[in-house]
Parts: structure tokens; C-alpha cells; sequence
């Protein structure tokens, strides 16, 4: 039964992808491309390029595109729900426990140190975008004239329009894809 | 009935929205979550999403995923936490199957690929506005403590690659210890 094989497969991949985002790319090579075969190595390459360029989590993009591959749409569908089933399990029972006890003097103490170790791992991603957006390829020479000129005025111009009249995020990014596309081209 | 219903709706809408354009995944979608959910909706406190974000880095699965969950649940409970999920995985669904089927011809497509730059610029400015906010509220805050845990963190993560799970287990325990002997001090102040 293709069906199940796919499920439990991606329910592993989502059970055991702890961290998120990269973390998840052996988990799937394993499963996808050495125990399963459903992929060859060069196809696996190319599903985590498109997984980059493309929105949503890698995980989901890979569950959607193998299970596409291998059995259509159903495919598709049943992947995706077995890559995201123990997510919902575990952190429902985590967000449970959060609400009944986040009023202990222990665990507001625990919550109070985490929550600037959150901002500074948002801090550590951001800034990686930025350097990939600025320098692109070049990234480890972090020499000025490998700037991307076209990239940091598009990065200065929606930081400051951010900064100045707090606009719908999804508005300066879709501006900036506009200005990219006549730009670049 | 009619404004449970609107809830449910605004809850698919915007993590429909915000799974759409998360470009790379991972903590992209922390920052729009919090302008989305914090300023522009009212729905969440500042602190409860960092914590909801601890929470979802701490679990198993595509942190977007479970940040969905949380705020799903946190919204509507049970059946909140189906209706963001479905609207978190189906941008991707949808893309991915499209994309699955033309691949070689997207990938070497220019316009798209000027596109995406493009907007790489833009979600790198978005992501600073919302640190340099939390960063300032944390700072404002005057805890030496959490300044210090925030400077840590970040060297430890950006510059030395520490796997993120070692760095939430010691700030949790660093925040556990400096409760307990805050507590401690009240107390002796009290009796004198």
C-alpha cells in the first residue's frame, strides 16, 4: 500500500525534525531517496532548490512533491498530513500544559529566560537573509564592492518605509518583488 | 454563530497569507506572525508569542507549522488550531503540486527568478523592523539578566552554530535559577 508507506514515512520525517527548516533535509534524503527510492539523488537536489524559492516549510514542500510523484494528488494530500500529525499532537499537549502552568514562579522563571534567547535566534535568521539578499553567492567574502547594489537599496528603501509607517509586511515584499523584477531584468 | 465564524475565517485568511509568502521557512514566519497576530489584530501579548515561539522551536516539525498550531488553539482552541494548520499547508500544497510538474521550466525562468530576489531584499528589511523592536522592548525591560541571555544567545548561535535546542535548554535554566533566587530575596526581605 503505497498510501501508508508514504504516511508513515512522512510521520517520521515530522516526528524527528526537531529544530525545523534544515534540520529536516537528512531526515528526508534518508527516507526519500535511500530507504524508499522514491527519488534519485539529482531529483532530491532539485526538490530542495525548488523547496528554497519557493514559500512554506521544507518538509511540507518535500511531502507534497514526492507524494505528487509517487501516487498524484492523494499522494500529495496523505504525505502532508503525515508530515505534520505528530507536530499537531506534541505541540498541542505542550500548549496545553503551557496554559495551565504558566502562572508558576518556575515556569514564568524558565519562559522569562527564553523569551530573549527567542529574539536573538530571529535575530541569528534575519541576519542570514540579509547577508544572502546583499551579497548572494558571495556571501563569505563580505567585501563592500560584492554588494549587490540593486539588493541594498531595495533592503535600505523598505527597511526605512517598515521603520516609518509600519505597513502591512506583505505589501513591502510584494513592492520589493515588483522593483526586483523590473530591475533585475 | 456569525462572529464564530468570522474568527475562524480571519484565522484561515491570515495564516494563509503569511504561509504564502514565507520564503525559506523556519523563523521567517516568527516576525510576520507577531506584526500579524500582536499589532495588527490584538489577538496576542508580545511576551505570549515569544513564548509560543519557544514552544514551537522546542517541538518536533516546521516551526511555521507549529507557531499555527499554537495561535490556532490560543484563538479557538481545538478546532482554531485544524483551521490554521489548513491554512498554513495549503499554500504550499497548492504551489508544490503546480511547481512539481513544470519545475525545470520555473527554475530557469529569469523573471522568476528576479522576482524572488527581489522580494528576498524586502523580507530581510521586514524580519530587522521586527527585531530591532523586540531587541529595544527587551533592553527596555532593564533586566541585565535577559540583555545578557539575548547577547549570549545570539553569539552562541549566529557565530558559533550551537544546535538550538542546547541554547533553549540553557536559557530556560538560566531563567528557572534567577527566578528561584529572586523569589529567595523577596523572602528574606520580607521577614526583615
Amino acid at each position: 500500500m503505497i498510501y501508508i508507506k508514504l504516511f508513515w514515512s512522512f510521520f517520521q520525517i515530522g516526528l524527528f525534525s526537531i529544530g525545523g527548516g534544515y534540520a529536516a533535509i537528512p531526515l528526508i534524503q534518508n527516507q526519500v531517496v535511500e530507504q524508499n527510492k522514491w527519488l534519485r539523488m539529482t531529483e532530491f537536489v532539485d526538490l530542495i532548490t525548488i523547496a528554497e524559492m519557493t514559500p512554506g516549510p521544507i518538509a511540507i514542500n518535500s511531502s507534497t512533491f514526492v507524494g505528487t510523484r509517487i501516487a498524484g494528488v492523494g499522494g500529495a494530500i496523505i504525505s502532508t498530513f503525515g508530515c505534520v500529525l505528530p507536530s499537531l499532537i506534541i505541540v498541542l499537549t505542550l500548549a496545553y500544559f503551557y496554559y495551565k502552568y504558566n502562572k508558576l514562579t518556575v515556569v514564568q522563571g524558565i519562559l522569562g529566560g527564553l523569551r530573549p534567547a527567542v529574539v536573538s535566534l530571529i535575530a541569528s535568521a534575519g541576519l542570514g537573509i540579509t547577508i544572502l539578499a546583499l551579497w548572494g553567492d558571495s556571501a563569505a567574502t563580505f567585501n563592500l564592492s560584492d554588494i549587490n547594489p540593486i539588493a541594498a537599496g531595495l533592503f535600505i528603501i523598505s527597511f526605512i518605509i517598515m521603520r516609518k509607517f509600519k505597513p502591512n509586511p506583505i505589501l513591502v515584499m510584494v513592492g520589493s518583488g515588483i522593483a526586483g523584477l523590473l530591475f533585475y531584468i | 454563530m456569525k462572529k464564530d465564524f468570522k474568527i475562524y475565517w480571519t484565522l484561515f485568511t491570515s495564516t494563509f497569507y503569511l504561509s504564502a509568502f514565507t520564503f525559506g521557512g523556519g523563523f521567517v514566519i516568527v516576525p510576520l506572525m507577531k506584526k500579524k497576530f500582536v499589532d495588527d489584530l490584538n489577538w496576542i501579548e508580545e511576551k505570549e508569542m515569544l513564548d509560543l515561539t519557544a514552544i514551537s522551536q522546542s517541538s518536533p516539525g516546521a516551526i511555521a507549522v507549529n507557531a499555527s498550531i499554537l495561535i490556532g488553539y490560543r484563538i479557538a482552541g481545538f478546532l482554531g488550531s485544524l483551521v490554521s494548520i489548513i491554512g498554513t499547508i495549503l499554500p504550499p500544497l497548492i504551489i508544490l503540486s503546480i511547481v512539481s510538474i513544470f519545475y525545470t521550466k520555473f527554475r530557469d525562468n529569469a523573471a522568476i527568478n528576479a522576482l524572488l530576489k527581489g522580494m528576498q531584499a524586502g523580507v530581510a528589511a521586514v524580519i530587522a523592523d521586527v527585531v530591532i523592536s523586540l531587541g529595544n522592548s527587551v533592553i527596555k525591560g532593564k533586566n541585565f539578566i535577559s540583555a545578557i541571555v539575548m547577547i549570549g544567545a545570539f553569539i552562541a548561535t549566529y557565530f558559533f552554530k550551537v544546535n538550538v535546542i542546547y541554547i533553549i535548554l540553557a536559557c530556560g535554566l538560566i531563567g528557572a535559577i534567577s527566578a528561584y533566587f529572586r523569589k529567595k530575596s523577596d523572602r528574606s526581605t520580607n521577614i526583615e
